[in-house]
């Protein structure tokens, strides 16, 4: 204890011998940690949007299906809607909403012009706390309820088909028995959507009017459930798993969305590898900043090593330098980062590249996210790394033979 | 019983392509509490041999003894804990830790040694008041004059009371008047503690003090007499 205390002085004190070097150092350590945890928050809160926005798209959380239903989405992989069991699981703390939904393969046709679309039937108050539509109606009105004989469609399909609000246009698609079947509806809503394709892709009509128009009695194609965090949905899938039993599958977000969840994995990457190589940067300025320490002090060292003081306690001295030198760099640079985000909460705005970001599925304001786990890993990189990195200086300190050291002009 | 022993003790250096002896087969024995000046000039040996009883570098062959212990095959940490514990130190320059306050450089040593900080500052404080630095103990050594300096590191080096001291060039940057008070600290302490001192040096003045003259040449000791010391 006393040892560490000497050690700790010697290191605290030397630190400050060369002010204006110190403080460069730790304004470079400062800054790079900035660096490290604001580009890290950006690129966090652009992948965060793109999983918010993707999974308001329409998957939800966690989604219900038939077994075959994702490898063939037709009318025949359909299931009866929830039973009170699973009715249970849904009304619980861990979901925030649920819907459920047929979603067949059809064709839309106007006086114009004809598209394969996926129609959608849904309720429309299930839909309110979980996706995109009730928000996106650009023109009309959103539906009033399952029973709802208008359909909503995109902006780009309004378009493509050359039609507009409250013209009819005619859908077709297959029952069970593979007969087709049609239905003329009217206009009532045109949906924007973030992402374009959304707009050509998808269309909306009430739940039961669908299912009347496909005979399909009360059964759907999914339930989609909407969690409390896409972090954290596996124990969500779990709990209604055991509930839907073998004869279903039951599928995460990041199963359903493949790009979502690979786009997560690689920023994941990516963020670790940026605050690697801000590391690395910095770490030369470290390491230049003990050799000189090192140098200008090696009669010192050879001092205290003739003096008896173990080469281990030099090697220590070196190494606390380094490490309050981190510590300082580091609580500045968090704390710039902190208010820095903190000031750039409301968003950045980069519509100036806002058709780039759309293809990346990202909005046009950024809104920096800065996680726990991020911070803490940049502070354990910097820490961990600048350990290391100051071995080599301070283990070249410990091994002066003292006679030499002393000696040295 | 001697404080230093040493037998047959053999060191060449390696210059480029030229080996130089630095100790040419010494033989000494330093009584305990003698108080020992080498006198040699440049390049003689005598910080060589200084340099080898103090643990800081290792014969190429012979024994080194410093009481019953035979130090030239111990190991490096061995080494620095016989420095630590049995001999004190006094260089010619660079004595002190410059972002110590000379308190602390004299209570550097104890505080390796493990002492408790209330003992240790006390002993500090004794030993600062004894070779007249009374009230100083807070300046850095940058805030001192030379003498002040050797004597902060005069007073680390006998406060833990080792068995001796080993003192190279100690007065070389100092002027005549605090040169003469230093050797008399010396041999005051000498006295009071039976401190055996050893002291390289080339400065008549200072081997006016001693009463025993080594005298070195090129490695060899060449006079080894006892004098009436000033």
């Amino acid at each position: 204890m006393r040892i560490a205390a000497i050690v700790c002085t010697l290191a605290w004190r030397n630190l400050w011998r060369n002010h204006r070097r110190t403080l460069i150092m730790l304004a470079a350590i400062a800054v790079g940690v900035w660096a490290m945890l604001f580009m890290t928050a950006l690129m966090r809160g652009m992948v965060n949007e793109m999983v918010r926005d993707g999974i308001r798209a329409l998957p939800g959380h966690v989604q219900i299906h038939h077994p075959g239903f994702r490898d063939d989405p037709s009318v025949d992989k359909l299931m009866p809607p929830p039973a009170a069991d699973l009715l249970v699981v849904l009304g619980g703390e861990d979901v925030v909403a649920w819907a459920s939904r047929v979603k067949v393969p059809a064709v839309i046709t106007s006086e114009r012009d004809s598209r394969g679309v996926t129609l959608i039937g849904i309720a429309p108050d299930e839909e309110r706390g979980l996706s995109f539509l009730a928000d996106a109606i650009a023109e009309g009105r959103f539906l009033d309820s399952v029973d709802d004989t208008g359909i909503i469609v995109g902006r780009k399909m309004v378009d493509n088909l050359e039609t507009r609000l409250g013209k009819r246009i005619v859908v077709m698609s297959q029952d069970p028995d593979n007969e087709i079947v049609d239905r003329g509806f009217r206009i009532v809503g045109i949906f924007e959507a973030s992402i374009a394709s959304y707009e050509e892709q998808m269309i909306f009509s009430g739940r039961g009017t669908v299912q009347r128009m496909l005979r399909i009695d009360d059964q759907v194609s999914e339930i989609a459930i909407l969690g409390e965090d896409y972090r954290a949905v596996d124990s969500l899938r779990d709990a209604i798993a055991a509930i839907a039993g073998e004869g279903r599958a039951v599928q995460p977000w990041y199963t359903l969305n493949k790009y979502l969840s690979t786009m997560l994995g690689v920023m994941d990457g990516f963020v670790l590898i940026w605050m690697i190589v801000v590391f690395l940067a910095l770490s030369f300025g470290l390491v230049n900043t003990l050799v000189m320490a090192v140098f200008e002090r090696i009669r010192e060292i050879g001092l205290m090593l003739a003096l008896g003081m173990k080469p281990v306690m030099i090697l220590g001295q070196f190494v606390v330098e380094s490490l309050c030198l981190l510590v300082m760099g580091l609580v500045s640079g968090n704390l710039l980062a902190i208010a820095t985000i903190a000031t750039l909460s409301s968003g950045i705005d980069v519509s100036v590249v806002a058709e780039g970001m759309e293809m990346f599925g990202a909005g046009s304001v950024l809104h920096p996210e800065l996680t726990l786990t991020d911070v803490i890993r940049a502070n354990v990189i910097v820490i961990g790394l600048g350990f290391l990195a100051s071995l080599a200086p301070a283990w070249r300190a410990s091994r002066y033979q003292p006679i030499e050291a002393i000696t040295r002009v | 019983m001697s404080a230093v022993r040493c037998v047959d003790v053999c060191k060449i250096y390696r210059q480029g392509e030229v080996d130089i002896c630095g100790l040419d087969h010494v033989n000494i024995e330093i009584e305990a509490g003698g108080f020992v000046c080498l006198s040699a000039p440049s390049g003689g040996g005598k910080t060589t041999l200084l340099n080898a009883i103090g643990g800081l570098d290792r014969p190429d062959s012979g024994e080194i003894w410093i009481g019953d212990r035979r130090i030239d095959n111990l190991g490096k940490s061995d080494l620095a804990d016989l420095r630590l514990r049995r001999i004190g130190f006094v260089f010619q320059a660079y004595n002190l830790i410059p972002v110590l306050t000379a308190r602390e450089n004299v209570e550097f040593v104890m505080q390796v040694q493990g002492v408790p900080a209330s003992e240790r500052r006390q002993q500090a404080l004794e030993i600062l008041q004894e070779v007249g630095l009374a009230g100083l103990g807070d300046r850095r050594p940058a805030q001192m004059s030379g003498g002040q300096q050797q004597r902060v590191a005069v007073a680390r080096a006998i406060v833990s009371r080792p068995e001796m001291v080993l003192a190279d060039e100690p007065t070389a940057n100092l002027d005549s008047h605090t040169a003469d008070q230093l050797m008399e600290l010396f041999v005051a302490l000498n006295r009071q503690h039976n401190t055996t001192f050893i002291i390289a040096t080339h400065d008549q003045r200072v081997m006016r003090y001693a009463r025993r003259l080594i005298r070195m040449l090129d490695g060899r000791i060449v006079e080894d007499s006892l004098q009436n010391a000033a």
